[in-house]
């Protein structure tokens, strides 16, 4: 028999990057929130690598940040080393990545947690759901009863997860934690669509059994760059990285060994990951390939566990010693802790809406890794918008959809509501088409107005913001309208730069196109530059070099605004609707896309289908008038 | 399949000895049913697709022409729709009053373009092979016909398919490279990049050049007959029409102008600039000067200049003379018959022809020397051809953002911009050929459409 524990507004099932984001939003929208977490050490646990951010992803952490999120708050608190990527590649790719301290980011998300108000942290297994007049029913394995109006279910790799080993194989969610069993059961009852997928992670080894001393170090950068727009005491860094190779041995005792790993003898059902293989599964499919980079990250400042990046595998425990003994540097390593794959259940994300609502069960929204996802920074963005889509709905308010224009959380969420994903997801500045819009340095002016709007940017952080797009708006106008004449100096420098020296005068904003020339080559002789914060500046110049890109970028955006504007009603019976070719038919009545725009990406659609809606649209509207 | 059932005369009016009426949408068959008698009493509703019936249209007072009606059915037709076809004499009227009759029996009149835009709506045509068809329909000359059939093969979509995917493996290179910062990468390099963006280019600018070749074939060539007053210029079109007999008329409104203006020359199909000027010119009072001449010339991709070869260069002569260029100018030699006085020194380097317009002689070596001179003489109708103006733009567009691309690479911009010029030119080749079709491309293609076919 249950007994009754409470009535709340949101419900989040699971605590992880996805679950804390979701709750804190609706807590601080102020739902009475309750989140499920199978163990209270594990909130906001790194399960993999002990780092936040990297190409794109640095993007998602800005953008969550500028919604109102936690993740780049905490990760600034938590840093031991951090850099920018690409830096040589152009703005639109520049992309920020950390070295976490990971117990010190879990502890310090626990605490944010507990100290929220409306949100209360519960260990517990919900085992069971179901809906019901009053709201949805959640059952946990101790037999407490919830009825929550609407639930996030944020399950990560835990739902029916199971590990595998070389020849072992057995129940268990990441890092030694259970599984949630007997939840995938009543999602099933429901007929949410569940499917396998699989990822992994490599060893943990001890410190002082590696020999650094040949090994190529990987320092932080010299100016850090935080994350969040909130973060005042900027991060320092304290530790460094290392790189090493695989080499001929490693691809041997791997070739011998192939036929214990369970993903090529079959044991593995589930799909894994393109972008992120194991070592295994590189050498197998890159058998030209002479080596593979390895970096051996810090996972702590307290603690001697390395994370050897690169290396995951499911090779018995016994090969994984002798394939890391292997590689220089790690030639007597001892592992603390062994690499595992691990195989879990998650929906087929087409089952759901932009808000991440699912389309057939009003008030349930999926979030993480458990919408066929993969990545903290991932599962936070969608946390983060299902819990703020989860309040809004309790409002009565329209969910919040963001665009492919505005965001990568909102590319993100595109594409896995309308493209699908047939292997775990990650985010990649080229699944953008508007990259250079979707910059890591605008991040707030493209979403901050929103998180105000929202309710999750409070007043003086947006005025802050405010401040600063003035202040960056204002040195732009004093570019493009300020000359300087040639002469000694100037022409000095733009030698030194292997750019032509000036005969003419010039604006300013002319010289800082230049490929070779930056705003801050020319502080020498820019008299009247004002003192700007270096994001300010850099943000200033980055819009003044790519100004045509920029631009040219913004008209393709209006192009696609036009179908995106052009909304498809909810009730079209898309089997009956003439013209359009069969499988477009089904892949429409699946999807049931919100607008043309977004019908256009459903592959299956052809153009002359996307012509059939355009019709139909243009129709209909005639019809009404 | 559509609701409406429309119709409309598939074949060009006027020529040919068989014409086409097309009617397609659900009621196809069961509107010819109700205007065709078969010789055998069969209906065309107890047929499957492909076959054909042998028989009568019949009109409100009796039988209008012998027909042969091609039934297509659903889905394996043009349109992709259920379609019939009647195969009736050709001439203006019996095909007009057997469009009528399929009209009166529950037709409508087919839209600009409807039957290829149905075709495309029923995915039995990509955009390049529909505007490719819409080239047939235009078709002026038996060379471009086989380009045009070259193109609906599929030829402009293989090239432009083979550009896309260099673009689209640069477009993954520049992605790993900025996603993976990381990885050891070693094959991705800017001079590898450069390496593709420069076969991209060349690639591209090929399809370009033949642009014009298209162009010629497609529209005709802007022809100007220069000459002084007589020595002439008339007669010598006179036998330009008379030799081939097959002046094109405009399918969707014949005009008497166009009809004048318009001659066929071999393959190609000429257009004169300011015919009624030069029959006006045989009026004494509106001589044509030599400034007319002049802007004639500046205007025209071909210049036909006719000299009396039975008198002498006078002053008028040499003053045309002193306006023409090698390159486009055939010297037209007339009056052949009546004798050979002029000296053929003064045209040296210039092509010359030698013609008597009035005795209809000389009309072959025209047709050589004009067809070389456009440069038509050795195009290989198997070579891929840009059809129109519209794909002509594209690939344009894409070329300049290809060379921008290659251009900022050399400069030493960032990746990330030379990466979004790739991307650009990218969409706008995957525009061309229908790959992400926008509103405004359907809506251009589609008004392009003429009547009908």
């Amino acid at each position: 028999m249950n007994y009754f524990a409470g009535n709340f507004d949101v419900a989040v099932i699971g605590a992880g990057h996805a679950g804390i984001e979701a709750a804190l939003a609706a807590a601080r929208l102020n739902q009475k929130t309750v989140m499920f977490c199978i163990n209270l050490d594990s909130v906001g646990n790194m399960p993999c690598n002990p780092s936040i951010g990297g190409t794109a992803k640095g993007h998602l952490v800005r953008e969550i940040d500028a919604l109102g999120g936690e993740m780049g708050v905490a990760a600034d608190k938590t840093t031991l080393q951090s850099r920018m990527l690409n830096l040589g590649k152009g703005p639109a790719v520049h992309s920020l990545r950390a070295q976490i301290d990971r117990k010190a980011y879990t502890a310090l998300m626990k605490h944010t947690v507990e100290l929220q108000e409306n949100l209360i942290l519960k260990q517990a297994e919900v085992i069971d759901m179901y809906p019901a007049e009053d709201g949805w029913h959640l059952v946990t394995r101790l037999s407490a009863e919830y009825v929550c109006k609407t639930v996030i279910l944020a399950t990560g790799t835990f739902l029916a997860g199971k590990i595998f080993v070389g020849e072992a194989a057995y129940s268990g969610g990441p890092d030694g934690l259970f599984a949630a069993e007997g939840l995938s059961d009543a999602l099933k009852r429901l007929d949410i669509p569940l499917r396998r997928f699989k990822t992994g992670t490599p060893a943990r080894v001890l410190k002082s059994s590696i020999d650094f001393s040949e090994l190529e170090v990987q320092p932080g950068d010299e100016r850090i760059i935080p994350f969040s727009y909130k973060t005042e005491k900027l991060p320092e860094n304290s530790v460094v990285c290392h790189i090493s190779y695989t080499n001929d041995k490693t691809k041997q005792v791997i070739l011998d060994n192939i036929h214990r790993s369970p993903l090529y003898s079959g044991v593995i059902e589930g799909v894994g990951p393109r972008y992120c293989p194991s070592i295994e599964d590189k050498i197998m499919r890159f058998a030209d390939k002479k080596r593979h980079q390895l970096f051996i990250e810090p996972c702590g400042a307290d603690t001697e566990e390395m994370y050897l990046q690169g290396m995951s595998s499911s090779l018995p425990e016994e090969v994984q010693i002798e394939i890391y003994h292997s590689i220089k540097g790690l030639e007597n390593v001892q592992i603390m802790r062994n690499a595992y794959a691990i195989e879990y259940d998650c929906v087929d994300p087409l089952a759901l809406s932009a808000s991440l609502e699912f389309k057939d069960h009003s008030g349930l929204y999926g979030a993480g890794q458990f919408n066929g996802s993969s990545g903290y920074e991932e599962a936070a963005a969608q946390g983060l918008v299902a819990g703020i889509n989860a309040a809004r709905k309790n409002m009565g308010l329209s969910p919040l959809i963001l665009s492919r224009a505005s965001s990568y959380i909102g590319t993100l969420i595109d594409d896995l509501v309308t493209k699908g994903c047939s292997d775990p997801y990650r985010m990649m500045t080229s699944r953008s088409e508007y990259r250079l819009l979707l910059r890591q340095d605008n991040a707030d002016e493209r979403l901050m107005p929103k998180g105000y709007e929202i309710g999750l940017i409070d007043e003086e952080t947006y005025n802050k913001f405010l401040k600063r797009k003035a202040m960056k708006e204002e040195e732009i106008y004093r570019l493009r309208h300020s000359t300087i004449a040639p002469g000694e100096k100037i022409n000095e420098i733009l030698e030194r730069l292997g750019t032509t020296p000036l005969s003419t005068g010039i604006k300013l904003s002319e010289l800082i196109k230049r490929p070779d020339v930056s705003y801050f080559d020319l502080a020498e002789v820019d008299v009247c530059r004002p003192e700007l914060p270096y994001e300010v500046a850099l943000k200033a110049e980055t819009e003044i070099k790519y100004e045509g890109y920029i631009s040219r970028q913004q008209a393709q955006v209006d192009d696609m605004l036009r179908l995106e504007n052009r909304r498809l009603p909810e009730n079209i019976d898309y089997m009956s609707v003439e013209g359009l070719r069969l499988e477009a038919r089904e892949k429409l009545s699946k999807i049931r896309p919100e607008n043309i725009g977004q019908a256009s990406r459903i592959s299956g659609v052809s153009p002359s289908d996307v012509t059939v809606l355009l019709i139909l649209t243009q129709k209909k509207t005639e019809d009404k008038n | 399949m559509s609701e409406r059932t429309v119709a409309a005369i598939s074949t060009p009016i006027g020529e040919g000895g068989i014409s086409l009426i097309r009617v397609s949408g659900r009621d196809a068959i069961e509107i010819c049913d109700k205007i065709f008698k078969s010789v055998s009493g069969k209906r065309l509703e107890s047929l499957s697709g492909y076959t054909a019936l042998f028989g009568h249209i019949m009109g409100e007072d009796g039988p209008i022409d012998e027909a042969v009606v091609t039934v297509f059915r659903e889905p394996k037709s043009y349109t992709g729709e259920d379609v019939c076809e009647i195969s009736c004499h050709g001439g203006r009227y019996v095909t007009a009053a057997v469009l009528e009759a399929v009209l009166s029996a529950g037709a409508m009149a087919a839209g600009p373009g409807e039957f290829t835009k149905r075709a495309f709506l029923n995915g039995k045509l990509d955009l390049a092979e529909a505007e490719s068809v819409m080239g047939l329909i235009n078709a002026k000359s038996g060379q471009e016909l086989k380009l045009q059939l070259a193109a609906k093969k599929g030829r402009t979509s293989e090239e432009i398919s083979e550009i896309e995917a260099l673009l689209l493996e640069l477009s993954a290179d520049f992605a790993a490279y900025s996603d993976y910062p990381d990885e050891d990468l070693p094959d991705l390099s800017e001079d590898n990049f450069l390496r593709l963006l420069k076969i991209a280019s060349s690639k591209l600018e090929r399809l370009l050049s033949t642009y014009y070749s298209g162009t010629v074939l497609r529209e005709g060539v802007k022809t100007a007959i220069v000459g002084k007053p007589n020595v002439g210029k008339s007669t010598l079109m006179n036998l330009l029409s008379r030799e081939t007999r097959s002046i094109v008329t405009d399918i969707a409104g014949t005009t008497r102008d166009i009809i004048e203006n318009t001659v066929k020359v071999g393959d190609l199909t000429l257009i004169l600039a300011d015919t009624a000027g030069i029959r006006a010119s045989l009026d004494p009072v509106e001589e044509l000067g030599v400034e007319l001449a002049k802007d004639r010339i500046a205007s025209s991709q071909l210049v036909l200049a006719v000299f009396d070869i039975s008198s002498g260069l006078d002053g008028n002569d040499r003053d045309i003379l002193s306006l023409l260029s090698k390159e486009n100018t055939v010297i037209v030699l007339n009056k052949s018959d009546v004798g050979k006085v002029l000296d053929e020194t003064a045209f040296e380097g210039f092509k010359t022809v030698l013609v008597s317009a009035k005795e209809g002689i000389g009309a072959e070596e025209l047709e050589r020397a004009v067809a070389d001179t456009v440069g038509q003489g050795n195009l290989d109708p198997d070579a891929a051809i840009l059809l129109n103006e519209r794909q002509f733009d594209l690939v344009r567009k894409a070329a300049a953002a290809v060379k921008e691309a290659e251009s900022l690479l050399l400069s030493g911009f960032t990746i990330d911009a030379v990466g979004v010029c790739v991307d650009d030119a990218l969409t706008l080749l995957y525009t061309l050929d229908g790959k992400r079709v926008t509103n405004e491309v359907a809506d251009e293609v589609f008004r392009r459409f003429c009547v009908g076919k």
